[in-house]
């Protein structure tokens, strides 16, 4: 057998943010990048949205197809990370049941880095589905301005962040009650999406659940989104939507890092 | 430094609570491990062989005392010990979605590894651990045996001075248990690595590890070597069969003073337990002999470590392992996983 060169002297590794986060992100998007076709296979849903959903937009409000597009579009990629990334802590919480997350608890990587590496892997699915939708609309009438696009990316993968570490979180708390993730995650989801104005405005919708989704960092960030997508890069709604995504993202992060800490 | 214990536990202690009752998993527990060891922690299911090891791989704190593992506190210097160690744990290493290659390259960044470091040791391991083949299938595509030595390949990429290994063959075939064994067997011919192991299982204690820590309801109750532990608790049992009653009855004062052990007598037969049978077997026949007793049968049968396990507990290890499997060790095996044990029910596991 070959296999063991010698036992190496002291130079064991020291733990290293930088390093460990670039570490555990690199891990994590391995397996998009060995099989891309998951990407595009969780689009069905928001591709479903589009295709199934807009039209009926379209016949209630008589607006063309084009205006249509343009308000529900940018709603329909914060559903795509709301679902996506709302999700991925069951990816961690199976790593837990199976045993590789205890396999990296006890490599020497920094807690922090365990959940900032995989929160950050996010942006990867976000900002090719994004595009992906959003070049798929554009035959239909959807118009593209691209700073609008680029800012609103990565309005989007900030966002994404902190949903993605809330989801880790949720997981790193219920551990192996799988049950228990679903069924907070779905409770939670719903109302969020709905409460958004995501898929129907909220203009018409009683006073209450105009009042309740003002206080929805979901909603801010879909309003933002729609007046990037506009052009509207100066409107007061994109500053208002950058304040909900990093306050989540920071919030996000400070929450999975100590769940993360106290994780074995 | 090199002279020192690679492990050294004082006092390690830890408490879960338990539906509401607190349960203690691991009691004091003391000792020291020198460099190049290979010990086994022996015991039945929720003996608390898993939780000792979960403290000193720094993946739960204990709840008093302390250690030192490769030369470093495991509760204010838990970053050097993880640098230093190899764990493989009960359960998958790998994560199911990822390709077991992925993986190796994967833990070798963890620990420092250069890329192209990381890449020929991963290709020596796939090779030496037979996993050419398999190594661009994801770990969920491997059978049991190709992920358990996955995992042991995953434990040594960074060729640690010490490996902790917890149950490392529950769950494989014979024939895969056997060759696991090679590898651990040859790691440390090569390397002088230290091997700290638990396992349920007798006969690889028992033939494997030259010192076995005997462990039950928390604490260590035994530790020697596996030939000394039987010799000075259990002894080999020797029977001899006669023509008749009578003749038994009369070769038991000629074996006793020969023994200097209690003999019984079961009809025609005589049953005694003495530390060296071997020798005792063929002495025996022949004082027997002299004494015109015609010995027709005589066996000698070695004594295994479950011996040493009933004589230290008054169980054999499969009965204390049924007997706490239903209830309490799993709960606390549950909870030593889980550090807001409270919510746990250890049911669902």
């Amino acid at each position: 057998m070959t296999a063991q060169t010698e036992t190496r002297p002291d130079t064991a590794v020291r733990p290293n943010a930088a390093r460990d986060t670039w570490n555990v992100l690199t891990r994590e998007l391995r397996p998009v990048v060995r099989d891309p076709f998951t990407l595009i296979f969780s689009l069905v849903q928001p591709l479903v949205f589009l295709g199934l959903f807009a039209p009926l937009l379209v016949g209630s409000s008589g607006a063309p197809v084009g205006e249509t597009l343009q308000w529900f579009v940018p709603g329909v990629l914060v559903m795509i990370v709301l679902f996506g990334t709302g999700a991925t802590g069951s990816n961690l919480q199976y790593e837990m049941m199976t045993g590789s997350h205890e396999r990296t608890l006890v490599a020497p990587l920094g807690r922090s880095s365990l959940l900032v590496g995989r929160a950050l892997k996010e942006i990867a699915p976000i900002v090719v589905q994004a595009l992906v939708i959003v070049l798929i609309a554009w035959p239909f009438g959807f118009t593209i301005n691209v700073p609008g696009l680029v800012i609103g990316l990565a309005l989007l993968a900030v966002f994404g962040i902190g949903l993605g570490a809330l989801s880790y979180t949720l997981a790193l708390k219920t551990k192996d009650r799988e049950w228990l993730f679903w069924g907070v995650q779905q409770t939670l989801i719903f109302p969020l999406l709905i409460l958004s104005g995501m898929l129907l405005p909220l203009d018409e919708g009683p006073a209450w659940m105009r009042a309740v989704s003002t206080v929805n960092p979901v909603n801010w960030v879909v309003q933002a989104e729609r007046a990037l997508f506009a052009g509207d890069l100066g409107d007061i709604t994109v500053l208002w939507g950058w304040v909900a995504a990093v306050v989540l993202a920071v919030v996000g992060l400070a929450v999975g890092i100590r769940a993360m800490r106290k994780s074995s | 430094m090199a002279n020192e214990p690679i492990i050294e536990a004082q006092g390690l202690t830890k408490r879960f609570t338990v539906k509401g009752k607190t349960v203690e998993a691991v009691t004091d527990l003391t000792f020291q491990v020198e460099r190049g060891e290979l010990v086994a922690f022996l015991g039945p299911n929720g003996a608390g062989k898993s939780t000792s090891l979960r403290m000193l791989t720094t993946l739960i704190p204990p709840t008093s005392g302390t250690a030192k593992v490769v030369g470093y506190d495991i509760l204010n210097r838990p970053a050097d010990v993880r640098a230093r160690i190899g764990y493989v744990g009960q359960l998958t290493s790998g994560s199911f979605s990822q390709r077991a290659h992925d993986e190796l390259l994967s833990q070798g960044a963890f620990y420092g590894m250069s890329k192209s470091a990381a890449k020929k040791r991963a290709d020596e391991l796939v090779e030496s651990l037979d996993l050419s083949g398999f190594a661009t299938r994801t770990v969920q595509q491997l059978s049991g045996g190709q992920k358990r030595r996955l995992d042991i390949a995953l434990g040594l990429m960074h060729a640690p001075p010490l490996l902790f290994l917890d149950e490392p063959s529950t769950g494989l075939d014979p024939q895969s248990r056997a060759n696991l064994w090679q590898h651990i067997l040859e790691l440390r011919r090569s390397h002088g690595t230290t091997v700290f192991l638990t396992t349920h299982y007798l006969e690889e204690a028992d033939r494997y590890a030259e010192r076995v820590m005997v462990m039950d309801r928390g604490r260590v109750i035994a530790d020697d070597t596996a030939a000394r532990l039987k010799a000075d608790l259990a002894g080999d049992v020797l029977t001899f069969g006669f023509e008749s009653e009578a003749d038994a009855a009369a070769a038991v004062p000629v074996v006793q003073r020969l023994a200097a052990r209690e003999v019984g007598r079961d009809a025609a037969s005589i049953t005694v337990t003495a530390s060296e049978g071997d020798a005792l077997l063929p002495a025996a026949v022949r004082a027997l002999d002299a004494a015109g007793l015609t010995v027709r049968t005589a066996t000698g049968v070695p004594p295994t470590l479950d011996d040493v396990f009933l004589a230290l507990t008054g169980r054999t290890l499969r009965e204390a392992g049924e007997g706490q499997s239903e209830g309490e060790g799993d709960a606390v095996d549950a909870a030593s996983r889980d550090d807001d044990a409270v919510l746990t029910t250890g049911v669902e596991r």
